[in-house]
């Protein structure tokens, strides 16, 4: 039954990395007493509510407040008009040639997608502010829209941005061409697929909120906030809202889930500040569901052309990608980086590839903006990756075990640099697969499914060897690629005269579990108990200096900075404890929190009694300060590459287009585990995560640009039956790049898995030639590609007899229907 | 508004309140009252964030006029634990890392021990069907499942110790 946890007394002052010691976020938790941010109360407090527009896109010809003015309790309605700040959310990356349309806080001539902001009510009640929005006359003048980001780049398609008539945001493009069409025009084999990555929208539990009290007497503006990265959130609105950032104070409190969506700023929490400075009342904003579907920045949303070159072994020789990506109608955060730096880059998944090319043309349309979901790039990537590399196996008549091992990055060969700019940090791929491989029990699984297609019965087999890029870094280099923010991270360790420690970190988790992992890498750095140790994130006031939560950042770039710190406390109270101790330097060995003279081990002192003496500042060394904390910014080297191999297991029923999972294992190696239940966890949740846009979920526009799957209603949300028992495994290859050889684990999952199923779904369609179908995988569409597929003429079950017969036009098919 | 006069008792307190004809059970406990464990995630009775106990039923306080409930015992997160020890469902949740943001988790807690009274041990699918109207979207429900065979354990023990009602069962 998995991991089990154990209590912090339990706990080896030894192995306190690596132990599955239970939560210490948990009891506020599960008693209730967390704080999220719409828990916030504040005397005097009012309540704001957008009007949005109804239209995907529209001319707003005249708004008529009056009769929402009017209203008993309204404090004031405002328009885009009223708006005196510099009025504009800025782009967080910029790439060469990037076109940045003006993004309002308000819309004020035109409404670009169903969502956007057109007036905001400030009223006593939660509920007088939404009458109020209600009674808000506007006048609309509907526009043309589009929603595909394909079509949207097309001649003659509506136009998002006057201005920008092509509706293109940038064409950027990655490997070299030259070398990759050399590898097409001399392959033995190719493999082809078109596919789209659904946009997808991510659903925190909790909606996103904005709790914003302006201080006259210190012209302080404190904003409580949904936010993964408050400091970000500090540095971005202090330019929106003209306030200087040292005035700006942002918390995050408990926070309810983000999967990305919470990193970036949007035009709701700008407004509330406003209307708080505005009206002298503390404002509160908290998003309906409604509006989290509206307005939450979506994710993926890619349109792709995908090609593979091999030789004549299967060994590959080159990859080309053609996408086209949504950007919807404004550019969020750090949107382009998503489809660009942090997409292109990993085109090489786990393989040796020599010749890659990849092209995309980010597009403007008509929908919410889209940005980073759970993976950011990363899956969208892999999902393409993984998808041809089965189809290149097929293709080639292999087993897709074997093209993969075939082609893997051999062991020897980290670090790897692949031709799409990065360079591979630590890896051992065949291992990862072998350990999955054997947990579902491949080769007897190969023949029960031959077995089953007797009986007419469908088992597919899905394989992802997936690969991640974590902790984006260093500072340097995301600049050079266009990143308006650094990317190191800050910790700060203070140990009390009590011997106490609190430890402060830039990042800001939001269900990950940094208080229990901090403490963990914290008191085996000082050999302080664990118990005896606080961590403290998500406020600016407390910790001066951060970056926040996204891209599974924490522990490899937070962590490390918590090392890092904890490190220097340590080489700090060593000169203290030598010169008490009366020894050299040199002399004092330290182990456990114990500093003891080598051969002289009766002559020691305990790191906290050394924290005692350090603040009593009676006997120090001579130029050492009283106190003891330490401060570091540390800057990684590199990204780190966790990587793995995820299998699902399915049967697929033709009749009904039905999926069901017999299995589904996960064999990640994020290097060092810190808190082994806490990774399974991660696991478990991206999973999921991946398992829904493979099967349920998907936003949809449609061609005015309204969104129909604007609720939970209408857009599946997994629910516990919908999600499979995973089997968890790993392997553990550290990373060179960071004190800890830690990796990263929150977006594995999310990346591994989409593919695990379609592949799976498709290979137990293979007697019906199907190739490809595009996520979701809903019954209906499994159903409709059994009945399109060329074999379905003669009927799906004799197709199977026949050992599946494949349409000549097949780009991808081989005769022999493929690996199986 | 009309606005109505009414009584309810949570987790044993009993509270006289007034409230408008429209305001939602889920609102009166949160704004009014002060429990902000229960937690709203979508307002129309489909995340289950809300769920609370009516009169020892799970109900969706999201969808429910706080005047329908004058007169009932309610019950929130915050009085599931029992003079500092928690109940079977909180350890369960702790000890199976059943949580992550713990958005979900009040509402989720109280479902799964509206279950465990009508049916004290489940298997996991009638776990899984149990919790269907709770979404959680961190956790990936594995662990949930595993939190709520322990507290079936845990309480299924306390019984056969004859000691009677389990902490915190409501
Ligand atoms: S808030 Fe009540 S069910 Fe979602
Ligand atoms: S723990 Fe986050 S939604 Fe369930």
């Amino acid at each position: 039954m998995g991991i089990e946890t154990i209590t912090s007394d339990e706990l080896d002052v030894e192995s306190v990395l690596g132990s599955a010691v239970e939560r210490r976020e948990d009891p506020a938790l599960i008693t209730g007493e967390a704080e999220y941010t719409d828990d916030i109360q504040r005397p005097n407090m009012a309540h704001m509510a957008v009007l949005r527009s109804q239209y995907g896109h529209a001319r707003i010809d005249g708004i008529d407040t009056s009769a929402a003015e009017e209203m008993d309790g309204v404090i004031g309605v405002y328009t885009a008009d009223d708006l005196d700040v510099p009025g504009e959310i800025p782009v967080g990356w910029l790439l060469d040639s990037l076109r940045t349309p003006v993004h309002p806080l308000l819309a004020g001539d035109v409404a670009r997608y169903q969502g956007d902001g057109i007036a905001v009510v400030v009223a006593e009640e939660r509920s007088i502010a939404g009458d109020a929005r209600d009674a808000i006359e506007v006048e609309y003048e509907r526009l043309d829209a589009v929603t595909d980001p394909k079509e949207a780049v097309e001649d003659g398609a509506p136009v998002v941005h006057d201005d920008l008539e092509d509706n293109t945001a940038f064409d950027w493009e990655i490997g070299d061409a030259d070398e990759t069409d050399d590898a097409f025009a001399n392959a033995a084999h190719t493999a082809e697929v078109d596919l789209t990555n659904q946009r997808l929208i991510p659903n925190a539990m909790e909606p996103r909120a904005t709790v914003a009290e302006y201080k006259p007497g210190t012209e302080e503006l404190e904003v409580h906030l949904t936010s993964q990265n408050p400091h970000l959130h500090r540095q971005l609105m202090s330019g929106v809202l003209d306030v200087p950032e040292h005035k700006l104070h942002i918390v995050a409190p408990d926070v309810g889930g983000g999967f990305g969506s919470k990193i970036h700023h949007y035009p709701d929490e700008a407004l509330a500040c406003w209307c708080a400075m505005e009206t002298g009342r503390p404002v509160k904003w908290t998003a309906t569901r409604t509006e989290t579907y509206l307005t939450d920045a979506h994710g993926r949303d890619h349109v792709s052309h995908a090609e593979l070159a091999m030789d004549e072994e299967g060994t590959i020789t080159g990859m080309r990608v053609k996408t086209y990506a949504g950007m919807g109608a404004y550019l969020s955060t750090f949107a382009p980086a998503v489809p660009t730096y942090l997409y292109g880059t990993l085109l090489s998944g786990q393989y040796d590839i020599p010749a890659i090319h990849c092209n995309v043309v980010g597009a403007f349309t008509n929908g919410a903006p889209v940005d980073a979901y759970r993976g950011a790039g990363r899956p969208e990537a892999l999902y393409l990756v993984e998808r041809i590399i089965t189809l290149g196996a097929r293709e080639m008549g292999m087993d897709p075990a074997e093209f993969r091992r075939q082609n893997f990055v051999p062991e020897d060969d980290f670090p790897h640099q692949t031709p799409v700019a990065v360079e591979y940090d630590s890896g051992n791929y065949e291992p990862a697969l072998d350990k999955a491989l054997e947990a579902v029990g491949y080769d007897d699984l190969r023949e029960r499914q031959a077995e089953l297609r007797e009986e007419g019965r469908y088992l597919g087999i899905g394989l992802s060897s997936y690969i991640e890029a974590c902790g984006l870094a260093p500072s340097e280099l995301a600049g050079q690629l266009g990143a308006q923010a650094g990317l190191w991270e800050s910790g700060l360790v203070r140990v009390h005269p009590t011997g106490k420690v609190t430890a402060f970190c830039g990042t800001s988790g939001h269900g990950q579990g940094h208080e229990t992992t901090y403490a963990q890498i914290v008191s085996d750095e000082l050999g302080i108990p664990y118990d005896d140790i606080e961590i403290v994130e998500g406020d600016t006031d407390e910790i001066p200096q951060g970056m926040g939560t996204y891209g599974s950042r924490s522990a490899a770039v937070g962590g490390s900075a918590l090392a890092t710190s904890s490190q220097k406390v340590v080489e700090k109270a060593k000169k203290i404890a030598a010169h008490q101790l009366e020894a050299s330097e040199e002399d004092i060995e330290f182990s456990n929190g114990e500093f003891s003279v080598a051969g002289a081990p009766e002559r020691s002192m305990h790191i906290q009694d050394v924290a005692a003496q350090s603040y009593l500042a009676h006997d120090m060394p001579e130029g050492i300060e009283p106190g003891l904390e330490e401060t570091s910014f540390y800057d990684p080297d590199n990204f780190v590459f966790p990587f793995g191999t995820h299998i699902a297991v399915v049967e697929v029923d033709p009749e009904t287009g039905e999926i069901e999972f017999e299995n589904y294992v996960a064999v990640d190696d994020v290097g060092p585990q810190i808190n082994p239940k806490i990774v399974e966890g991660q696991v478990h949740g991206g999973v999921a995560q991946g398992i829904g846009q493979a099967l349920y979920e998907g936003a949809e526009y449609d061609s005015n640009g309204t969104l129909v799957t604007g609720s939970m209603q209408d857009y599946v949300v997994p629910k516990a039956e919908h999600i499979p028992r995973m089997e968890t495994d790993s392997t553990v290859t550290p990373s060179p790049h960071n004190p800890l050889g830690v990796k990263g684990v929150g977006e594995a999952g999310t990346i591994a898995a989409p593919q695990a199923v379609v592949n799976a779904v498709t290979d137990a369609l293979q007697p019906f030639g199907i190739d490809h179908i595009d996520m979701p995988l809903t019954n209906e569409r499994v159903w409709r590609a059994v009945n399109d597929a060329p074999s379905a003429e003669d009927g799906g079950s004799e197709a199977v007899a026949d050992g599946g017969e494949r349409a000549e036009d097949e780009p991808s098919g081989s005769d022999e229907g493929g690996e199986n | 508004m009309t606005e109505h006069d009414i009584e309810i008792a949570v987790n044993g307190t009993e509270h006289e309140l007034t409230v408008d004809s429209r305001t939602l059970l889920v609102h009166a406990l949160r704004d009014e009252l002060g429990y902000t464990g229960t937690n709203i995630g979508c307002e129309s009775s489909t995340c289950g964030a809300c769920t609370v106990h009516l009169d020892g039923d799970a109900v969706k306080s999201c969808t429910l006029l706080a005047v329908q409930a004058d007169g009932s015992e309610v019950g929130t997160v915050e009085g599931l634990a029992d003079d500092g020890s928690y109940a079977p469902i909180q350890e369960g949740f702790q000890k199976e890392h059943g949580l992550q943001c713990g958005y979900c988790t009040p509402g989720m807690m109280l479902a799964a021990n509206d279950l465990l009274e009508r049916n004290p041990d489940p298997d996991e699918e009638e776990i899984r069907e149990a919790i269907e109207g709770n979404l959680c979207r961190c956790t990936g429900y594995q662990n949930i499942v595993n939190a709520v065979e322990f507290a079936a354990d845990e309480m299924a023990e306390v019984a056969a110790d004859g000691s009677g009602e389990p902490a915190g069962s409501d």
